[in-house]
């Protein structure tokens, strides 16, 4: 049961994402890529996250997704123009991309992985914030520090020139 | 389910549907789109190996520390787009061209 839950969502997210490179509406795109993102959340579940799931679904759906599709509002005139691009060199990029495709295949199916049996954990949130506070403490500021320069650089960057 | 290679090929087929969309997309917006796709990919790869390596939770916070960079990468990106977008009235990543000549 668990095993078709499992293939099903991994064509849900590999078919939405084609949706998102191959359709013409920039707006249908946006709508695919909630749905691959939602499907990326679901593998974290598979792969016991259930934290980055979370993260996921918040940061990734409730926000990047947002300002993408804000951004797509923003930059397209809805009611003279419909909201649509198209692709250029298809014939190469599919090609170029398969082969990468198939290069990255054979890597992971000749190369031994070196694997470790493990328990599935009742949460992961303990650990991470303990690990967020003590071994990675000096990152998670750099982060935040981050975070509140592209905060202040996006405002400036889209402000009305003076 | 139980087995790294599968999430690893839905990793890899992420991975280069989001460079497909980089390479052939010419709208900023779809561009980033694509540009989440791959992070995505990479993110797939983290959690999969933390749990097949045994639940280590280093590959976690790596994909977390990953998920913040996108969030602001897109914030940016899409300050810099609407900024082309009221310059030069498209954003057709090929019209912005200006630095060229």
């Amino acid at each position: 049961m668990a095993d078709i839950v499992f293939w099903f969502i991994a064509a849900f997210t590999i078919i939405s994402a084609l949706f998102v490179v191959l359709n013409n509406q920039l707006l249908y795109s946006a709508v695919a890529l909630l749905f691959t993102l939602f499907g990326v959340a679901s593998l974290y579940v598979f792969l016991w996250a259930d934290f980055i799931a979370g993260v996921q679904l918040l940061v990734y759906i409730g926000g990047i997704l947002v300002l993408i599709i804000f951004g797509i509002m923003l930059t397209n005139r809805i009611s003279s123009v419909r909201l649509s691009q198209t692709n250029v060199q298809q014939g190469i990029g599919g090609v170029v991309s398969f082969w990468l495709l198939i290069f990255l295949t054979l890597v992971i199916t000749k190369t031994p992985w070196l694997q470790k049996e493990a328990v599935e954990p009742v949460t992961t949130v303990n650990d991470i914030g303990v690990l967020l506070l003590t071994k990675y403490l000096l990152p998670f500021e750099a982060v935040s520090l981050l975070l509140l320069g592209a905060l202040i650089g996006a405002a400036i960057l889209s402000r009305e020139a003076t | 389910m139980d087995h790294l290679n599968n999430y690893l090929f839905i990793s890899s087929v992420l991975f280069s549907l989001g460079v497909f969309g980089v390479m052939t997309r010419r709208n900023g917006i779809a561009v980033l789109m694509g540009v989440e796709l791959i992070l995505n990919a990479a993110n797939i790869n983290f959690v999969a190996f933390s749990r097949f390596g045994g639940m280590n939770l280093d590959g976690h916070i790596f994909s977390l520390f990953v998920i913040v960079l996108a969030a602001a990468e897109a914030a940016v990106a899409l300050a810099i787009v609407i900024n082309i977008y009221n310059n030069l009235n498209t954003i057709n990543i090929d019209d912005a061209s200006e630095l060229r000549n």
